[in-house]
């Protein structure tokens, strides 16, 4: 584990990504080859399932530091990391250990068969053989939330580094489903395995934001425009007897979705799409929430999938016939898909819009919610489908948010880099003479702001709630929102979809912060 | 507060029968202080009262004032009390104040630590009934590594930036932990230093404290590689950019959290602090024998709970010399 913690350190001591890259780089070169594979695993997001609840980790911790539960639990958010509260808390280990990051992650699959009493004292066996980042990087571990800063497409490019690969063949190679504790390094980065390859999916090619809108883009006719739908980007592979669906992030979810099966089996062997899943009724999509009742279950009750029908909106075919298509042209990609596809059915071409100037395809994204998309996607068409977020050939234009102007009535303190800091907000509008609570919202302002804003806190608090406080009704800010959905589960009625902190309205007071009405308006026009 | 010894006035920490108050925040006509930094020894007292070895850091901070001087254990009586100073360990000169009246005897701790960092006179327990303790880091996630472990860090890190091409850049406050650094990095000297760090470190030296010769920073991008000390302010500063590529990192209690250390934006932080950590707090209070403890700046809500479910009569004093739960303002 040193050896990975010493990569941890470097990677956490520096922002900049030559050095990062570097550092990683010279891991893969010398580190010994499980060691590799795991990291490769952790930084794509293969975390292992969380083996211990956090509360019986709080208690153990507790408990060997010899102090009160509450105090621990006093502690955590001033440090802002559950892992690193118990590592912070426990006394210095007085064993040593040479075990590997390989062999902590089988010491962490076997905790997961062990009885309660046995798994505590393998844990506390664990916080006595570990000392500073590596006692960290255990508990991080071992609470299934391990992330290092590092996207999965920079440890690719070190890996390429280090291995003299290809980084696109390695990224496609890195996805689908494999499992680090049996998979060796060589058979995963090195040679070729046709079995594997058959349900692994392609790097998502994925867009930049159109900030300042088409103009600069050239000729409207090297371009196309399909809507930017409100749902889950995924692939679809239908290769062999099989069929495999994949979110963007890299999870296999083909048992969730039974009602697609159908239309993917017949689909011609050798086939791979990219499109967006939906939950979709007629001739639109049904809220994302809808979608959203589906996604959080393995499997999908009859009834669920009669309210919440799931749809693929394709918007690319990236292998045909067997043969990768992706060094191919969109327009050419494209035409084979319209033929490919039929239009009514559940796996079906995301349209695409016709526009002559680009003045009358801004006019169609106006009325972009009113098909239930939340933007256009721009395309070129001599473009190739490429992996990861590049600039140039696809770009999202996407609708302004909706906003409304609301108080601060709760506050309570961020996470991480921003523990000790209150960063977490709840917003309330008026209904007549009384604040209701909306949203909650944790993001859109500066760190300067925030500190402003958590020294204001501290000296307008009125009640405190553990973390939360409740401060004085004072401060207004504009609160934005993709969409908003009635909801009988909070004391508004509604649900707001992304919502976060536009800015901070100093110039406006309480008193004239928006009503309820004005949500409920946005409401009735979803 | 009950009407006692010291009492909580708008100015500060009072005490009645002496007609003097305690680091004060407002003007007041007596003061005495525990120590030089900025929310300690404040401007516009009528009559200063410190140790001899704070003295000269107060005289270059607050100008032509009044002050006086008194050893470490001599004992003096103000109006009807005996007031007497002892060593608090958090940075030359630094005293405890200890207070008797009426046969009831109070200390206010002002800022301390157990550590012995070499420079500073060492953190002596005094018995009391009543004592007022500070708990910046009143926390258990709060326990600081032997200095000597930390400098070694240092040595390794600056070693290992200057092998790189960078300048290592420590930001460190310029009253205590600086000179605590110059003296333990004494293998590294000359030390090249912020203007502030510089004329701080200079007054001390003209005491007579045991500090190695440092070089202030003329000319930034000469000596590439070699240490330098900045006050914390400085390196979100141009003055930092002057010096080419750098290596950044914190020298504080603060850098145990590894939050704290991404969000002050440094590369590394060491962890070596002025202050008592979690077990220093608890074995300074118990070696006064007080049963009455008020705690202050920090975390006190928490420290309190703690202090009382130990058998202590616990308070929080509500003082201005930070906020409740920031670490932002107050050194660590």
């Amino acid at each position: 584990m040193r050896r990975f913690a010493e990569l941890f350190a470097a990677l956490d001591g520096t922002t900049r990504t030559g050095e990062k890259v570097a550092a990683l780089a010279a891991f893969f070169r010398t580190a010994p080859e499980p060691d590799r594979v795991w990291t490769i695993a952790l930084l794509s997001g293969r975390r292992p399932r969380r083996a211990i609840t956090a509360t019986r980790l709080r208690e153990w911790a507790a408990e060997r530091a010899g102090i009160p539960l509450w105090l621990f639990e006093d502690a955590y958010p001033v440090v802002g990391d559950l892992a690193e509260t118990i590592s912070l808390v426990l006394p210095p280990p007085t064993q040593d250990t040479q075990r590997s990051l390989s062999g902590w992650m089988a010491e962490l699959a076997r905790l997961g068969t062990l009885e309660e009493p046995a798994r505590k004292a393998a844990v506390l066996d664990a916080w006595d053989r570990l000392a500073g980042a590596e006692r960290f990087l255990f508990n991080k571990l071992i609470t299934g939330g391990f992330r290092m800063g590092v996207s999965q497409a920079l440890m690719t490019r070190a890996l390429a580094q280090a291995t003299g690969r290809d980084e696109a063949e390695l990224a496609h190679r890195l996805m689908g489903d494999w499992d680090p504790a049996s998979t060796g390094f060589a058979a995963l980065v090195l040679t070729q395995d046709p079995a594997a390859d058959r349900a692994r999916p392609y790097p998502f090619f994925l867009a930049h934001a159109l900030d300042d809108g088409p103009d600069a883009l050239g000729p409207p006719a090297d371009w196309m425009a399909e809507w930017k739908w409100d749902g889950i980007r995924a692939q679809l592979i239908r290769r062999g007897a099989d069929w495999h669906l994949w979110s963007r992030g890299a999870e296999l979810i083909t048992e969730r979705f039974p009602d697609l099966r159908p239309a993917a089996m017949a689909l011609p062997p050798g086939t791979v799409l990219d499109g967006e899943l939906l939950a979709w009724e007629g001739d639109a999509p049904l809220p994302f929430a809808a979608l959203q009742r589906r996604i959080g279950r393995r499997s999908v009750p009859r009834k669920l999938l009669a309210e919440a029908p799931a749809a693929l909106l394709a918007y690319d075919l990236l292998e045909w016939a067997g043969a990768d298509l992706r060094a191919r042209p969109l327009s050419e990609r494209r035409q084979l898909m319209e033929d490919a596809l039929a239009s009514g059915d559940r796996i079906r071409p995301s349209p695409a819009l016709r526009f002559d100037d680009w003045a009358g395809l801004a006019a169609r994204r106006q009325a972009a919610r009113t098909v239930g998309a939340e933007g256009l996607m721009l395309k070129r068409r001599a473009g190739l489908y490429r992996a990861g977020r590049k600039r140039g050939d696809w770009w999202k234009w996407k609708l302004d948010p909706y906003s409304v102007d609301a108080v601060m009535i709760y506050a309570q303190s961020g996470h991480g880099r921003r523990a000790n800091l209150f960063t977490d907000f709840t917003f309330a509008v008026w209904e007549g003479e009384a604040l209701v609570p909306f949203t909650k919202a944790y993001s859109g302002l500066t760190d300067a702001e925030f500190r402003e804003i958590s020294a204001w806190v501290r000296k307008h608090t009125l009640e405190r709630f553990g973390p939360v406080r409740r401060v004085v009704p004072e401060l207004v800010f504009e609160v934005a929102f993709e969409g908003i959905q009635p909801s009988s589960r909070h004391k508004a009625g509604l649900a707001l979809r992304f919502p976060r902190m536009l800015r901070w309205r100093r110039d406006k007071p309480a008193a004239e912060a928006d009503r309820i009405e004005t949500l409920r308006a946005l409401l009735s026009r979803g | 507060m009950r009407a006692d010894v010291l009492s909580l006035t708008p100015q500060g920490l009072r005490c009645e029968a002496g007609g003097f108050h305690i680091d004060p925040w407002r003007p007041v006509a007596r003061a005495v202080i525990t120590h030089g930094h900025a929310d300690h020894a404040r401007p516009g007292h009528g009559a200063y009262l410190c140790t001899p070895e704070a003295a000269p850091v107060l005289r270059h901070r607050l100008g032509d004032v009044r002050i006086e001087t008194l050893e470490y254990g001599l004992a003096t009586g103000i109006g009807a009390t005996r007031v007497s100073l002892h060593p608090a360990g958090h940075v030359p000169g630094s005293a405890q104040v200890r207070v008797e009246s009426q046969g009831a005897v109070w200390v206010v701790s002002g800022d301390y630590k157990l550590q012995d960092d070499g420079l500073t006179a060492p953190f002596e327990p005094v018995r009391c009934d009543t004592f007022v303790s500070e708990c910046t880091f009143g926390l258990p996630v709060f326990t600081w590594p032997a200095q000597q472990a930390v400098m070694a860090e240092i040595r390794a890190w600056v070693e290992a930036a200057a092998a790189e091409g960078r300048t290592p850049v420590i930001a460190a406050y310029s009253l205590g932990k600086a000179q605590r650094l110059i003296a333990g990095l004494a293998d590294l000297a000359p030390i090249r230093t912020h203007g502030a760090i510089e004329a701080t470190t200079a007054v001390m030296r003209a005491q007579g404290l045991p500090l190695p010769p440092t070089e202030p920073v003329t000319d930034p991008k000469a000596q590439r590689g070699r240490l330098v000390l900045a006050p914390p302010a400085a390196l979100g500063s141009g003055w930092l950019r002057r010096f080419g590529p750098v290596a950044t990192a914190s020298a504080s209690g603060w850098m145990r959290l590894r939050g704290i250390r991404r969000r002050r934006g440094v590369e590394r932080g060491f962890v070596i602090s002025d202050h008592a950590d979690w077990p220093g707090l608890n074995a300074a209070i118990a070696a006064t024998g007080a049963g009455t403890v008020f705690v202050t700046h920090g975390y006190t809500g928490v420290f309190r709970r703690w202090l009382e479910a130990q058998g202590y009569d616990a308070h929080i004093l509500a003082t201005e010399f930070a906020d409740d739960d920031a670490e932002e303002e107050h050194d660590g």
